[in-house]
């Protein structure tokens, strides 16, 4: 069920900064090959973060997405991936979720994560009743962006206090 | 506790000091650097690319971006409990990046017209040649706001604790009228500082400030500050095109979509600024941030001291009255109660029986107080409005403008309250002598 309005998501910075340090292939669904798209953007950054990559997107299909061949189907992806990253509308998640949690053990996955302006409130409890983590209405950019510094250089408030020496990367 | 539950019980004095203000990664310094550069080295060509495209984050050149402005911005975003902030070189500059990015040519929105003087001219005359137009209310009647909408107003604007002093607006209903009407409320919050009041709390959706007063708050530096608070829905109506609509100044970027919560702030920052070019200087944003450091102590003793000084003025047998939120007598006592709990700030005005001659006399008279056209200051100030910064109106826009010939206006500073009450009284004793 699409449950966009639920109560507001917490999600602790440690927990968060944990799962940014541990993935390092993440599956992209909904990727475009548009360069100014919200999901190219952010798979750029994450790119370039030294995360590998991989868009899914019917549309894409044996194309390449920002020099990262996309697959039409989250199935089709080869080899074991740590998360998939779901660009969609809140109305589409559950049944991407759903294949998730389905494909999880054979790939390895252990975190589905819902872009930002994404919720689906009973998907995210499947997904954890299946040993998943789950991640809502965020954005992995920004929250790396924020967790280790670099979102603060663009006047965003980001939480985070600490007279520590700055880690700039998990 | 995890991090994050442990910053969201910080306090204010805690936040005011590290804020926005990490040791510097590289050196290990522990106060903010100055980062006195124009622009900054790309690592190679795609990176320059994705700067420019607003594909990451980084810095690119000081006219859009600084590291040192950066920390200002994080941390009076911070204060006033919002999502993010752009800095700019004055106050007026970030009222105009707040109006540039929500406003089309043909656009109106409505302000309260209790209001910093130069606020009035800004919106009642130069924006006017730019097609914006502004309706002025009388505050005091929070329906007034819903009367003077039209289908084109855009925003609803006003001064929490008006400048020159003594009124408060009750901002919680008029946040609710404006959303009711789909647009957002903007409050300059320059005369309370955060440390009084916190506007997001009561329903604004932006903030403003002139961090030229109290949080650079020692007279040395011009700046200026809009906040957002991360709450409104840019997407709920057709009004806000320039958020919700393909930019053509970026390739079809769609700052709304693309920023979410912070996508106003994003846009202010790479087109209005970017386009306008009112950036704040790395040193001035240096003494503000130095300065808000230590704004929880120096509000509550300017606060301290104008309550003193203005319980002595309302007994002094030369002045008529004296319009101060914090005396028993005010009329806007129970909204101070409500909106400013920890005191109603340092400026305010006071009449003297001796009327235009008697200003004259007192302004000139005073030994401590600097006769200037400022506020927020550790310094005392005094102005006598209607021979100064009022003088080209006439009695009767004088008096509606709160700047009648018997009014002087105050900027309570730090100095020893005793000090500053004999100061004053030498004056008025000699104006009415
Ligand atoms: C309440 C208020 N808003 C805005 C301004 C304008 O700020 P600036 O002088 O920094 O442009 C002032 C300046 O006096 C002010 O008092």
């Amino acid at each position: 069920m699409n449950d966009r309005h639920g109560k507001p998501l917490h999600y602790a910075d440690d927990h968060l900064r944990a799962i940014l340090g541990r993935v390092r292939t993440i599956a992209m669904v909904g990727a475009s090959p548009k360069w100014i798209r919200p999901s190219n953007f952010v798979m750029k950054y994450l790119l370039g973060k030294g995360y590998r990559v991989i868009p899914v997107n019917p549309a894409a299909a044996g194309q390449e997405i920002l020099g990262q061949r996309a697959y039409g189907h989250l199935n089709e992806v080869p080899g074991p991936l740590d998360m998939v990253d779901i660009f969609r509308a809140s109305d589409a998640a559950g049944a991407i979720v759903d294949e998730v949690i389905s494909l999880a053990p054979e790939k390895s996955i252990s975190v589905v994560w819902m872009q930002l302006g994404v919720r689906d409130d009973a998907a995210a409890r499947r997904a954890e009743a299946a040993s998943l983590i789950a991640v809502m209405d965020r954005c992995p950019k920004i929250e790396y962006g924020r967790l280790f510094g670099e979102l603060s250089w663009c006047g965003v408030n980001t939480g985070i206090i600490s007279a520590k020496r700055p880690v700039m990367h998990p | 506790m995890t991090d994050k539950d442990k910053n969201r019980a910080l306090g204010f004095e805690t936040r005011a000091i590290h804020a926005g203000s990490h040791p510097e990664p590289v050196t290990g310094a522990r106060n903010t650097p100055i980062f006195q550069t124009t622009s900054y080295v790309f690592e190679d060509v795609d990176h320059a690319a994705d700067l420019f495209n607003l594909q990451t984050f980084g810095f690119l050149y000081s006219r859009i971006t600084n590291p040192t402005v950066a920390v200002l911005e994080e941390r009076i975003a911070n204060l006033e409990g919002g999502r993010a902030a752009v800095c700019a070189a004055s106050g007026h500059a970030a009222q105009f990046l707040a109006f540039f990015t929500l406003l089309e040519p043909g656009d109106e929105f409505v302000a309260s017209r209790n209001l910093y003087g130069g606020s009035v001219t800004q919106f009642g005359h130069s924006f006017k040649r730019l097609g914006w137009n502004c309706h002025f209310v009388d505050p005091l009647e929070p329906e007034n706001f819903r009367r003077a909408l039209t289908p084109k107003c855009k925003a609803i604007f006003l001064e929490g604790l008006a400048n020159p002093g003594g009124i408060v607006v009750d901002m919680e209903p008029v946040a609710e009228i404006a959303h009711e009407a789909g647009i957002p409320l903007i409050v300059d919050n320059t005369m309370a500082s955060p440390y009084l009041c916190r506007p997001i709390e009561w329903g604004a959706d932006l903030v403003i400030h002139s961090t030229t007063k109290f949080l650079s708050g020692h007279g040395t530096s011009m700046g200026g500050a809009v906040v957002e608070s991360g709450r409104f829905d840019w997407a709920q109506n057709d009004k806000f095109p320039s958020l919700t609509q393909p930019d053509p100044a970026y390739h079809g970027l769609t700052f709304h979509e693309t920023f979410g919560d912070f996508g106003f702030t994003m846009k202010a920052r790479s087109v209005a600024l970017r386009d306008f070019g009112p950036a704040l200087s790395p040193m001035n944003a240096f003494l503000t941030i130095t300065g808000i450091e230590t704004l929880p102590l120096r509000m509550e003793r300017h606060v301290a001291n104008a309550e003193k000084i203005t319980r002595f003025l309302e007994g002094h047998p030369a002045v008529a009255w004296v319009s101060y939120a914090g005396l028993e007598s005010s009329p806007y006592r129970q909204l101070a109660r409500k909106y400013l709990a920890k005191g109603a700030g340092s400026v305010f005005t006071f009449g003297l029986k001796g009327g235009f001659e008697a200003g004259v006399k007192v302004v000139e008279s005073v030994n401590l107080f600097s006769h200037l056209a400022n506020v927020g200051d550790t310094r005392s100030l005094i102005i006598h409005p209607a021979s100064t910064t009022h003088r080209q109106l006439d009695k009767d826009q004088q008096v509606a403008s709160g700047a009648g010939p018997d009014v002087i206006r105050l900027s309570i500073g730090l100095e020893s309250a005793d000090d500053l009450i004999d100061d004053l009284d030498l004056a008025l004793n000699h104006a009415a002598a």
